[in-house]
């Protein structure tokens, strides 16, 4: 019972909030929108038993994707709009394209219908322990049978970022970095100079 | 899974990626050419010593259950070894001739090294792989390191182009690869190549033969074979030259091997399904490798096409499906390495007087008689490439053919050679501007000693001196491959 009430509120939730993220009109209300409806879908993912699906979206998608997103649309001085100016003119367009996915969706589940493709059977190495949580699983999994991999992957990743700087990174004139070294080894004497102008002839520097 | 044997069997990946993270961080403070230099031969040490460590499990042909490591993640077989021995030999060498040049075109830094060992480690996880997720993260570890590699010289606009679209066709292709991979699994149940194999013995599912011909695909870029091989010549010219020396012989060995593994060790059992496409590949190699060369004016572009052409002729060897094919094949890919390795170093060794780099074919007019040594180092490639008879070259087309004739693919193999009659002209027209044209007089600027080293090994290695290895180079093929085969 609370869980069909549970259900019913965040799928409702998540559609309205995608509806609105496509409705409304200000760019950065959208965004805000469609983190509404990733929470929701977290929601639903929770129902299902999947929390480790449900703590991806919320950290990925929610944390990183769609920060990300907010942050393009505040920052990029996007004209709106001028995007929406041609609405009307490309309506049939978009009208057709919707078609097209909806005729897709529903060949789809006619296909379904008729049977569905035959997958190959899991060879049960990725199943989950009856008595675990998966998140727990998946962690069993990722640093235990395949710890090598990932290793391998923190490998791969080190080697995309000492990329990036290689390929990137430059020496610029007239930057002052700071050493610390050079600093601490400076005396007040080599730092100031005591001296006696005569009168009337200024300081020469 | 006991921890302590499957570190055992991967000390030297092991080996390669603490000295790349200890080399990384020594370039993150050795900022002058000469630290770089230090890395670079420290580099070269940690290559040797690597391959040390995996050639006795070559000689002892260790394989199967014996060879796997990380719960079956890993396998350091024979066959894997002998790819290994190749790819450090040949990283090795591009790691030589490297400072020589960057130090003419705006510094060497220490980062270019350590790139080439984490290439090296990528590669190793690729021929070792026993699973589609070892491919995979192996193939992108190489990959990634490849791009920077190509766009290395930052201030040549031709680098930077050159990394860019190798970047954006390599990630297509890594696209294509895993778009198989996924239908694979889907359709298989399994990632790993002996659950595959189990499940395809009994019969191939129309998705997984989508699986099995999108991996080809991305493979086939890999290894640039016909029709994904366009951006191999443009790379190949852009990327500064001992860059594109080490994308011609390491990655080739490396993807090679890799399609070797997948064909047999994951769809074995369905060969039906995959001689065709390796088939038509070849052959289109070899004639597209041969045609496209013709009307080349540069050196590089032309060992390029060269390379199309030399992938053609070993795929013929992995049609044949059978052990003495894959046999002939890594016979030939080790008279491949020290071939175009012996190529890319006589480019490297042509300077005019202030020490720029030759490219064009018409400089090289007359190189007989400005340099003789070059000229013959050059030309004896030429000779091997082309197959003349007596040069190590002509066996290594030899063993691939016998094999194509022993499985029943004689058109195959007749067609094959014919495409090696057609690749022989232009071959044979570098030796003719080189010994026969009017000299052109600009090669005349000096090279070092490692170069001409590297050189001379390289062409004794390929001239028929190297008959003399025959009989224990086709002995420790046949080890590998078998190895291979002794687990479907």
């Amino acid at each position: 019972m609370i869980t069909a009430l549970a259900f019913y509120l965040f799928a409702g939730l998540t559609i309205l909030a995608g509806a609105l993220t496509i409705l409304a009109r200000n760019p950065v209300h959208s965004v805000l929108w469609l983190i509404m409806a990733f929470f929701n879908a977290a929601g639903l993912m929770v129902l299902l038993g999947a929390e480790f699906i449900a703590m991806l979206l919320v950290i990925v998608y929610v944390g990183a994707v769609a920060v990300l997103f907010l942050f393009v649309v505040m920052m990029l001085n996007i004209d709106f709009a001028e995007l929406r100016a041609g609405f009307v003119r490309n309506f049939p367009l978009g009208i057709a394209v919707a078609l097209v996915l909806l005729a897709e969706i529903v060949i789809g589940l006619g296909a379904v219908g008729q049977g569905g493709i035959v997958l190959g059977t899991a060879d049960g190495s990725a199943a989950v322990p009856a008595d675990m949580s998966n998140i727990k699983a998946i962690g069993m999994l990722l640093y235990g049978k395949y710890l090598f991999l990932f290793e391998a992957a923190g490998i791969l990743l080190l080697v995309a970022l000492v990329g990036a700087v290689v390929l990137t990174h430059r020496k610029r004139a007239g930057v002052r970095p700071q050493s610390v070294p050079r600093q601490n080894a400076r005396r007040p004497q080599d730092a100031t100079v005591n001296v006696k102008p005569e009168v009337g002839k200024g300081v020469s520097l | 899974m006991d921890w302590m044997q499957s570190l055992r069997l991967a000390a030297p990946e092991e080996l390669l990626s603490i000295s790349g993270l200890v080399l990384l961080l020594a370039s993150a403070w050795g900022q002058t050419a000469k630290d770089a230099r230090a890395v670079n031969w420290l580099a070269v040490l940690v290559l040797a010593g690597a391959a040390a460590m995996v050639a006795p499990t070559l000689c002892q042909g260790i394989g199967g259950e014996a060879a796997l490591a990380f719960g079956g993640l890993f396998s350091a077989d024979a066959f894997a070894a002998f790819a290994k021995l190749l790819i450090f030999a040949a990283a090795g060498a591009s790691l030589l001739v490297a400072p020589a040049f960057f130090e003419r075109h705006g510094g060497y830094r220490a980062e270019f090294p350590v790139l080439v060992l984490f290439a090296v480690l990528g590669m190793c996880l690729m021929v070792s792989s026993t699973n589609l997720l070892t491919l995979y993260v192996g193939l992108e570890l190489n990959s990634l390191a490849a791009y920077v590699l190509a766009a290395f010289l930052k201030a040549d606009e031709r680098s930077a182009e050159a990394g860019l679209k190798y970047f954006v066709l390599g990630a297509l292709a890594s696209g294509i690869l895993l778009f198989g991979m996924s239908l694979t699994y889907g359709f298989t149940g399994t990632v790993s190549y002996a659950g595959i194999a189990a499940v395809t013995n009994a019969g191939l599912s129309k998705g997984a033969l989508f699986g099995l011909t999108f991996m080809l695909a991305g493979l086939a870029f890999k290894i640039s074979a016909v029709p994904f091989h366009m951006w191999t010549p443009d790379v190949y010219e852009g990327a500064p030259t001992p860059v594109t020396t080490f994308f011609a012989s390491a990655p080739k060995v490396a993807a090679l091997a890799l399609t070797i593994r997948v064909t047999i060790e994951a769809f074995g059992g369905q060969t039906a399904a995959w001689q065709q496409i390796v088939g038509f590949a070849a052959l289109a190699s070899i004639v597209v490798g041969a045609l496209g060369a013709i009307g080349q004016k540069n050196i590089k572009r032309l060992l390029a096409y060269s390379s199309i052409n030399n992938v053609g002729f070993m795929l013929v060897g992995l049609a044949a499906a059978s052990s003495e094919g894959v046999a002939a094949m890594l016979v030939y890919l080790a008279i491949y390495v020290p071939m175009t390795i012996g190529g890319f170093v006589a480019v490297l060794m042509l300077r005019d007087e202030s020490g720029h780099q030759l490219e064009a074919i018409s400089d090289l007019a007359g190189l007989s008689s400005t340099r003789p040594l070059i000229a013959l180092g050059l030309g004896s490639v030429m000779f091997s490439m082309a197959g003349i008879p007596f040069f190590f070259g002509f066996w290594g087309k030899f063993v691939v053919f016998q094999a194509a004739v022993a499985a029943g693919l004689l058109p195959l193999a007749l067609i094959a050679a014919l495409g090696s009659v057609i690749g022989a002209f232009y071959y044979l027209k570098i030796v003719k501007v080189m010994y026969f044209d009017e000299p052109a007089g600009k090669a005349t600027g000096h090279s070092d000693m490692v170069h001409d080293w590297l050189l001379a090994v390289s062409a004794l290695f390929i001239s028929p001196l190297g008959w003399l290895l025959t009989k224990g180079l086709g002995a420790l093929a046949a080890i590998a491959a078998g190895v291979l085969f002794a687990a479907t």
